[in-house]
């Protein structure tokens, strides 16, 4: 079986080798057959898809089509779709269908593209592993036992098992990073504010962002072409030009400096795992990148500082889910205190309930400053480490995750142990800057990531380097071993 | 023991903006239930709020009208609690950095002195929805269309020190909005509503007491009425020796006291942190000044001018320009009519109020436009009519929506100035009358009344009453 990527499907469109309603039965049929081994998708908008890929054959019939016309994606549970149910894997919202598109949704379909279903994530995107959604853990199809990661686990699975050919993510502290690394794809989490959160399900909102998960940097710039850009829906989103990614991807990376910090060589890190690093390390070297040591002191407080963080936004930010205009409702009630308990109680998984009350007591009278504030303030230190490196280097480089994917059942029942596999991807959320993860190499025959950070708005930097670093290397195209025989 | 009363009013003025404050909804009074919240309103997954910027110079405008800081960075925080007409589960309002600060008033008190009242803060904020528990058996319906309407709560210092002062201060609040043209000061609709906190102390001493809030006061009658209750029940318990509970309480109008709502242990954690949906809002100087070249005119300076530019008594321009509808009508009546601007002013402190206080109308319901007015004084100043028969005219004109000329016409009401036509009345007069003319001859002054009434009465009231005077003295004289 055959991964295609968003570019061979466009050239395969535009010369007319298949047809768009040919590539979405194509996928269809896949993830009829494939997907109950992974478990990636949670809804499916097949009807819609076919009906609209019909009418996008037309239009390249006509001979104008737009830049994604007929080209098929998979979005996560997480992004509203008009008409479309829209779970955020949860109870809670098993049956919500919201009457509206995301902004990332309709500039995905204003430029042609077509939503071919939900994909599976943790909870309200709570989650490391994917086995926090109310639909069952994805299953990493480079084995099936591991993990794919989280909270885009579905979605990340979709593109590395070749059920759709690109996917939307989100990225809260390392949601589209560390999946794109335990699945070995490209997972890009854009600067906060370069795409909107308009109909984006929040979680932590001043850490969410919508991104990308491919199988290349190219099909990542192509897509972010139409996905990023200023929102008046959206106060945070940044008005500020989308530049044309895609033809900035050849740009020599001689001379550039690219800064590693010494903290993300601690413990954490097996020797398997951090030689495979270095060995990517030096194809970059071989493209003339100049590597610099540095430090980055406060890196090592971004898992407590999120952990503060994030738990606190999402404690407001769910509050809304009481049963009384959508979601989950209790029948048999006595009043509304025991109304909002019941809907809560059956409504929200274990994980998420566990950050609302971790949440509610760090914004907590006599609570705020220890924790609100505190972490508040190191969050400032985080962002000023990073702006005082980008002084000197160009774009800062590590390993995506400590490990290679873990088991399913591993990490669950411990929340620190699970929290700490973001300790690589969280600074940038803190931070608000542009990150991307791309396959580096295999540690135990799992695939294993590279993370770039760059400064904000400079995705260019991360989707050049790592095109430059996917044209001398092949680990991106590795697939995993039972789509081969598929 | 002698106690001393401490007041400080938080008052809720709804802004009178087109679309709420962070969506595109509109913000009609009175309109079917939930007709008028978006999704933004009803707080639907992923959706997020956009300030709209007509809040934010409004905001702005109260806060140069009383003198106060405008912050250059103020921030939206999330006031986080369950209730079923709080869509979101949090009101989005300004904690730490309010848009507005340190400003101040002058009331007059009892006695006739300036005080001055201080302004702590006015911040924007979204309205909540509306829980209605008597329209369905067992049952609370919600109504969103008040959701996200904007706010702006006014915060004082505890400065008054009598139910009078409060609601000085919150009449002079009212005016300051509606003469901005902020808030339409509609408290029957909700539009303008107050909290009043309440506490006493000993005499002569610096320390405040323990207070109580009085919650959701919408007339400045139950404003008086609930603090002068709630400070002799806080009287009566201090004088007892009891201690004072910090609570919020409710004032009932129809028992004409307050009672307890909830303590201070059963009060909220709100939990206030800074909204992460919306950005720290960042006012420029030039912003300010721009707006504040804006400015209308406000209560001060009009009645300045009136003083001034119109010759009218301080006492009646103070009148006048108490509310600035009253004070539009008389500019525009002065304008089409500027011969006699202190009859302008005695009849629209008299006649109009009148008119309006007899029926219980608004100066907009009452249907005599101002150009209208304007010709009913002309016509009193031109000799048509005389001052008195012109109060009837003008009760016809408020009654039968006609204008003056037509009453005047149909009714035969002009008054009759034509010499020879009153002479021989007075003629009459004197002939039948011989006794009084005798009475009046031998130096009873008094009676010539008599005979003018006389004549009056002869013309049904038409008589000019200058032309009247001048010939009975001319006829007495040559008898």
């Amino acid at each position: 079986m055959e991964r295609y990527t968003l570019k061979n499907l466009v050239a395969m469109l535009r010369s007319r080798d298949i047809s768009s309603h040919e590539i979405l039965e194509m996928y269809i049929q896949r993830i009829s057959e494939h997907d109950s081994s992974f478990n990636s998708y949670i809804t499916l908008s097949q009807d819609v898809a076919l009906e609209k890929s019909i009418q996008a054959d037309r239009l390249i019939e006509s001979g104008d089509p737009l830049p994604l016309t007929g080209i098929p994606y998979a979005g996560k549970d997480i992004f509203c779709t008009q008409g479309i149910k829209t779970t955020c894997g949860s109870k809670m919202l098993e049956n919500f269908i919201p009457p509206y598109d995301a902004t990332v949704i309709s500039n995905l379909n204003n430029q042609g593209a077509i939503l071919m279903g939900k994909t599976n994530m943790d909870e309200f995107a709570m989650g490391s592993s994917n086995e926090t959604s109310y639909f069952g853990p994805v299953h990493n199809p480079w084995d099936l036992a591991r993990s794919p990661g989280g909270s885009s686990g579905g979605s990340a699975v979709a593109v590395a098992a070749g059920l759709a050919p690109i996917a939307l993510g989100t990225d809260t502290g390392g949601s589209i990073r560390q999946p794109a690394a335990f699945t070995g794809i490209t997972g890009l989490k854009p600067t906060y504010g370069r795409c909107s959160r308009y109909g984006m399900v929040a979680f932590a909102s001043s850490l969410d962002q919508a991104g990308i998960l491919a199988l290349t940097a190219e099909d990542t710039a192509i897509l972010l072409e139409s996905l990023a850009g200023f929102d008046p829906m959206d106060s945070t989103s940044v008005e500020t030009d989308v530049p044309k990614y895609s033809e900035l991807l050849n740009v020599s990376i001689k001379g550039k400096t690219v800064g590693i910090p010494k903290e993300f060589f601690d413990e954490g890190l097996d020797a398997e795992s951090e030689q495979v690093f270095l060995d990517a390390i030096k194809v970059y070297e071989s493209l003339g990148v100049q590597f610099k040591d540095i430090s980055l002191p406060h890196l090592g407080l971004s898992v407590p500082t999120y952990y503060v963080v994030a738990p606190a936004e999402c404690s407001s930010n769910l509050a809304r889910y009481d049963g009384i205009r959508f979601g989950y409702r209790h029948d048999e009630i006595d009043d509304l205190d025991d109304f909002y308990l019941t809907n809560r109680q059956i409504g929200f998984g274990a994980e998420v309930k566990r950050r609302i009350i971790t949440g509610t007591y760090v914004l907590s009278a006599g609570y705020y400053d220890a924790y609100y504030l505190k972490a508040q303030k190191v969050r400032q230190l985080i962002s000023q480490d990073f702006k005082k490196a980008f002084q000197d280097i160009d774009a800062v480089m590590g390993p995506t995750t400590q490990t290679p994917a873990f088991k399913i059942g591993e990490k669950i029942d411990d929340p620190v142990t699970m929290y700490m596999n973001d300790i690589y991807t969280i600074a940038a959320n803190l931070a608000g800057l542009p990150a991307i993860s791309h396959p580096c190499g295999f540690v135990q025959n799992l695939p294993f990531g590279l993370q770039i950070i760059a400064p904000h708005f400079a995705e260019t930097e991360l989707l050049n380097l790592t095109h430059l670093f996917q044209q001398e290397t092949d680990w991106h195209q590795k697939q995993p071993p039972d789509l081969n025989e598929a | 023991m002698e106690w001393e009363v401490v007041i400080g009013l938080e008052i809720h003025a709804q802004l009178a903006c087109k679309s709420k404050i962070f969506s595109g909804s509109s913000t009609n009074f009175g309109i079917e239930q939930n007709t008028q919240a978006s999704l933004i309103d009803l707080g639907y997954p992923g959706v997020l709020p956009v300030l709209n910027q007509e809040a934010v110079v409004m905001a702005i405008k109260f806060g140069l009208a009383v003198n106060a800081q405008i912050a250059e960075r103020s921030i939206f925080a999330r006031k986080n609690y369950f209730y079923p007409d709080l869509p979101k589960g949090y009101q989005i309002s300004q904690y730490e950095l309010p848009i507005v600060f340190n400003g101040s008033l002058e009331i007059q008190t009892q006695n006739g002195l300036q005080k001055r009242i201080g302004i702590t803060r006015a911040h924007l904020e979204e309205d909540a929805g509306k829980s209605i528990h008597d329209k369905f058996e067992q049952e609370t319906a919600i109504d969103l269309n008040r959701a996200g309407i904007p706010l702006l709560e006014i915060v004082s210092e505890p400065e008054m020190s009598s139910p009078k002062e409060a609601t000085a201060y919150m009449h002079k609040i009212h005016q300051i909005v509606k003469y901005l043209g902020i808030c339409d000061g509609n408290m029957q609709e909700g539009s303008f509503r107050c909290d009043a906190n309440v506490s006493l102390r000993p005499k002569a001493t610096s320390k405040l007491g323990t207070r109580t809030e009085i919650k959701n006061l919408n007339s400045f009658k139950f404003v008086e009425k609930a603090i002068t209750y709630e400070i002799a029940r806080q009287e009566e318990l201090l004088n007892e020796g009891k201690e004072i509970t910090q609570e919020t309480r409710l004032y009932d109008s129809d028992t004409d006291e307050t009672r307890t709502m909830r303590t201070k242990e059963e009060e909220n954690d709100y939990r206030y942190f800074p909204d992460p949906d919306l950005l720290p809002l960042e006012i420029d100087k030039s912003t300010i000044e721009q707006i504040r070249s804006q400015l209308p005119e406000l209560f001060e300076a009009k009645v300045q001018r009136y003083v001034r530019d119109y010759g009218i008594k301080e006492n009646d321009a103070v009148k006048i320009a108490d509310t600035i509808e009253l004070a539009r009508y008389f500019e525009k009546v002065t304008a089409v009519f500027n011969s006699d601007n202190k009859l302008v002013a005695n009849w629209i402190l008299t006649e109009l109020l009148f008119v309006l206080n007899r029926d219980g109308l608004s100066i907009d319901q009452l249907g005599v436009s101002p150009e209208s007015f304007a010709r009913l004084l002309q016509r009193i100043t031109d000799g048509t009519i005389s001052g008195k028969i012109a109060k009837d005219v003008f009760d016809s004109m408020v009654h039968e929506k006609k204008e003056v000329d037509v009453i005047i016409q149909s009714r035969g009401l002009e008054q009759i100035s034509d010499v020879s036509e009153i002479e021989s009345i007075i003629v009459e007069v004197l002939e039948t009358f011989p006794d009084q003319l005798q009475e009046y001859l031998d130096g009873k002054e008094k009676i010539l009344g008599f005979f003018v009434g006389q004549v009056m009465q002869r013309t049904q009231g038409l008589a000019n009453p200058s032309v009247v005077n001048k010939i009975l003295k001319e006829k007495i004289k040559n008898k």
